[in-house]
């Protein structure tokens, strides 16, 4: 090498050097880019959303995530804690997934009031994120839905395309609907695929919402064994109880199909805040949300089961995970002394 | 042999980036004025020091004897005068015992030992005595002197004998180099193992990633009865635990060595290195060395004496074109940060590696999402997470309930962990914490 070539750089001396432990390398993985993805999944249902029930899906979605993103910042302030964990993005994916279950005609305070549960009661109350042990939306939902039970139980009616207004008429949710009337609605399997049916936000459009959640598999956000497991559950017994009984309840595809049982199974079971870490117990908790779901369907009071079996399975999560650990690599059993 | 690639489970796949290196053929090194030998190059008992300030030395003469059974002797990188018997910087940060060689230009050969030309046919405890006479260690990382793997004791039989091929650290190429360059050298060194251990066959397992090195292997392996395998490439693949997993689908129990599973690992480097000592006779002081890195001119793989400065292979390298932040002495999943540019190269250095600062990562304990990542890609399938969190709390009972001691610190719940959280930093505190505990009583 000739002299016009060397390089002019000096080597470092000591103290420039930084000394660490190994690895000193790391992915390019972190908290914003994961919520970011999800909120991209998240987008083919809400832009569903928007298409059958109009502009007030678009008012709900942007209530209740500025509404979270708010709460947020505001509890942050007060508890003197940093106040821009808003930007790690999990707050507007809570925003997002509680406006997803509510009505388009849910009024501005019950938005407002949900974000203050889900991201107060269901999240920072615990020490904000990674910290909660429920699905801080679903807390606001059972929450809401207990409080007004009227208001989150009727569903504006999909007016495919139209923008403004919303239409009058509030109908149940096609889960409420008895054998015998579903089998007088000859393109409810098609409605229900495409989302042209009642109920809140993310109940709708199955297609969309599976598009989002193939879209989380393919980035491997989620573990397939979760909604797997949940799906096929509730499938298997929805499917057995309907063949030797179909007045009890609807068939298995209409099961899958209607009501929050996709949105559940994609999106908010496999919160990796409070599903199990194991793959084993993934598949656990996946067939105990199942199990639930399908029981309060089937014989339980209220036409939908999906937010509570995943709550009660929250729950369960850190037994399943402590039972499902497994023997680490070279496991010997302790020697039992005589 | 299938060409199927063998594998363990989890693992991860940082970005190589042996592309700087890999197709650069090993230059010698050219010989020093000076040559400063850390004296404790091997786990175990440091070597006891047989010559003085002032003794005149040959290439290749002892300059300590080992000092215990788990020991090796220490050897003359080059002929001249033993000018210095102090301390210089040791690759943990601390000073450490070493003797300055000041060379006298001749490099004259005086090796303590006759090459063993008979090999096929010599005695294997005779063999055995020449890996410990020629002070060869593990020159994968670990430095654990290669003649206690060959003396298992009565009650753990050895019925495989496996060579490390794998290089699955980023960065470093020096064993893939060794393996295209000295093919041979592996190949003869692993049948002298062999003899050793009495065994029928060998395998040599190599990452998928290295094709040339497998194919020219392979070529020169059949005649001698060994196997060359390959391996996916999947970080932690070259850990010995992986390894012997891989290739013979046992698992070494946690706390125990490979004996226990009837098997005996070899880095491919210091295969060759019994080939030098018991076909050539001359003891172990040099080594190949990938000296890496972004930072530099031109990154390359260098053959060179051990008590070679670090600031003499960056120089080799062509220096620096932008200041690096970090100087590890290993890759960077495993390597040792560096605070001296004066530390010398030793048997076990396998890449000198230096880091620009945008690639230094920052670990910060911000809030496990638990997101299953580290679970997943654990080698010792253990909850990292959860352990760590453990630790966070000061809980390490806890964290060796959930078998913190597993851990074999490969590094790689940290290199996922979106949260960026201190995951293995955590397990080593943990493993000193509850190692001084142990030893209160």
């Amino acid at each position: 090498m000739s002299e016009a070539e060397k390089p002019t750089v000096r080597l470092p001396v000591a103290e420039e050097l930084i000394v660490s432990t190994s690895p000193h390398i790391r992915g390019r993985e972190n908290i914003p880019k994961i919520m970011i993805q999800v909120l991209i999944a998240l987008l083919p249902a809400a832009i569903a959303a928007v298409w059958f029930f109009g502009l007030h899906a678009l008012r709900v979605l942007a209530l209740c995530t500025i509404g979270c993103i708010a709460v947020e910042v505001v509890w942050n302030a007060v508890a003197k804690r940093p106040t821009d964990t808003w930007k790690d993005g999990s707050a507007a994916i809570t925003g997002v997934l509680l406006a997803m279950n509510l009505s388009a005609g849910a009024p501005w305070w019950i938005c407002l009031l949900g974000s203050l549960l889900a991201i107060g009661l269901g999240k920072q109350i615990f020490g904000g994120l990674g910290f909660n042990p429920f699905n801080p939306a679903l807390v606001a939902r059972v929450a809401l839905l207990i409080g007004f039970p009227q208001l989150m139980t009727t569903w504006v009616l999909p007016r495919p395309g139209v923008m403004t207004g919303l239409d009058a008429l509030t109908g149940a949710t096609p889960l409420a609907l008895t054998a015998g009337e579903i089998a007088q609605q000859p393109n409810i399997l098609s409605d229900l695929f495409f989302g042209n049916v009642g109920g809140c936000l993310g109940e709708t459009s199955a297609l969309a919402l599976i598009l989002g959640g193939l879209f989380l598999l393919a980035r491997k956000l989620i573990k397939w064994q979760v909604p797997a497991a949940f799906i096929g559950t509730v499938a298997l017994i929805s499917g057995i109880v309907n063949y030797f009984n179909p007045e009890i309840t609807a068939p298995p595809l209409y099961h899958v199909l209607a009501g929050g049982l996709l949105i559940g199974a994609f999106f908010m079971a496999t919160d990796m805040v409070t599903s199990p870490m194991t793959t084993l117990g993934a598949l656990l908790f996946g067939f105990g949300c199942g199990l639930i779901t399908s029981v309060i369907r089937i014989w339980g009071g209220y036409p939908e089961g999906v937010s509570f079996s995943i709550l009660f399975m929250n729950a369960l999560t850190p037994l399943i995970d402590r039972c499902t650990i497994g023997k680490p690599f070279g496991y010997v059993r302790p020697q039992k002394e005589e | 042999m299938s060409s199927k690639p063998r594998k363990f489970k989890g693992g991860v796949h940082p970005n190589d980036s042996k592309a700087l290196s890999e197709t650069k053929p090993v230059q010698e090194a050219p010989l020093l004025e000076k040559y400063t030998l850390i004296v404790t190059q091997n786990i175990g008992a440091p070597p006891e020091l047989v010559v003085q300030k002032g003794d005149t030395v040959k290439k290749g003469a002892l300059l300590a004897k080992a000092g215990g059974f788990v020991s090796v002797p220490l050897h003359s990188p080059t002929s001249g005068t033993v000018t210095a018997v102090d301390k210089c910087p040791g690759p943990a940060g601390v000073r450490v015992p070493a003797i300055e060689i000041t060379a006298d230009e001749e490099d004259e050969w005086g090796s303590p030992f006759e090459p063993i030309a008979d090999w096929q046919n010599a005695d294997p405890d005779m063999l055995r005595q020449r890996v410990a006479d020629a002070g060869i260690v593990g020159m994968g990382g670990a430095g654990f002197p290669a003649h206690v793997k060959l003396t298992p004791p009565p009650d753990k039989p050895i019925d495989t004998l496996l060579l490390n091929g794998a290089e699955c650290e980023p960065y470093l190429t020096a064993d893939h180099r060794l393996m295209v360059e000295q093919a041979e050298d592996i190949v003869r060194g692993a049948a002298i193992l062999k003899r050793v251990f009495g065994l029928e066959t060998a395998i040599i397992g190599v990452e998928d990633n290295k094709p040339d090195a497998i194919a020219k292997l392979k070529e020169i392996a059949e005649p001698y009865g060994i196997q060359v395998q390959n391996l996916r490439v999947n970080y932690p693949q070259g850990a010995e635990r992986q390894l012997i997993y891989a290739l013979t689908g046992r698992e070494v129990p946690i706390g125990g060595l490979p004996m226990d599973v009837g098997c005996a690992v070899q880095n491919v480097a210091s295969a060759a290195a019994v080939t030098e000592a018991v076909i050539k006779g001359r003891p172990s002081i040099e080594r190949i060395v990938t000296v890496t890195g972004e930072p530099l001119v031109e990154p390359g793989n260098w053959r060179f004496r051990i008590g070679t400065p670090v600031s003499k292979a960056i120089e080799l390298a062509g220096g620096v074109t932008v200041q690096p932040a970090k100087l590890l002495l290993g890759g960077p999943m495993m390597g040792i940060a560096q605070k001296s540019l004066d530390v010398t190269i030793m048997k076990n250095t396998s890449g000198i590696l230096l880091i620009p600062t945008e690639q230094v990562s920052q670990y910060s304990s911000e809030p496990c999402i638990r997101c299953g990542r580290c679970v997943e890609c654990c080698p010792m399938r253990i909850l990292p997470a959860t352990i760590s969190q453990a630790v966070e709390n000061e809980r390490f009972d806890l964290a060796e309930e959930l078998n913190v001691l597993a851990c074999i610190e490969c590094g790689s719940c940290s290199y996922v962990c979106p949260s960026h959280r201190p995951l293995n930093q955590h397990f080593k505190r943990a493993k000193a914490e509850i190692a001084a505990k142990r030893q209160k009583g």
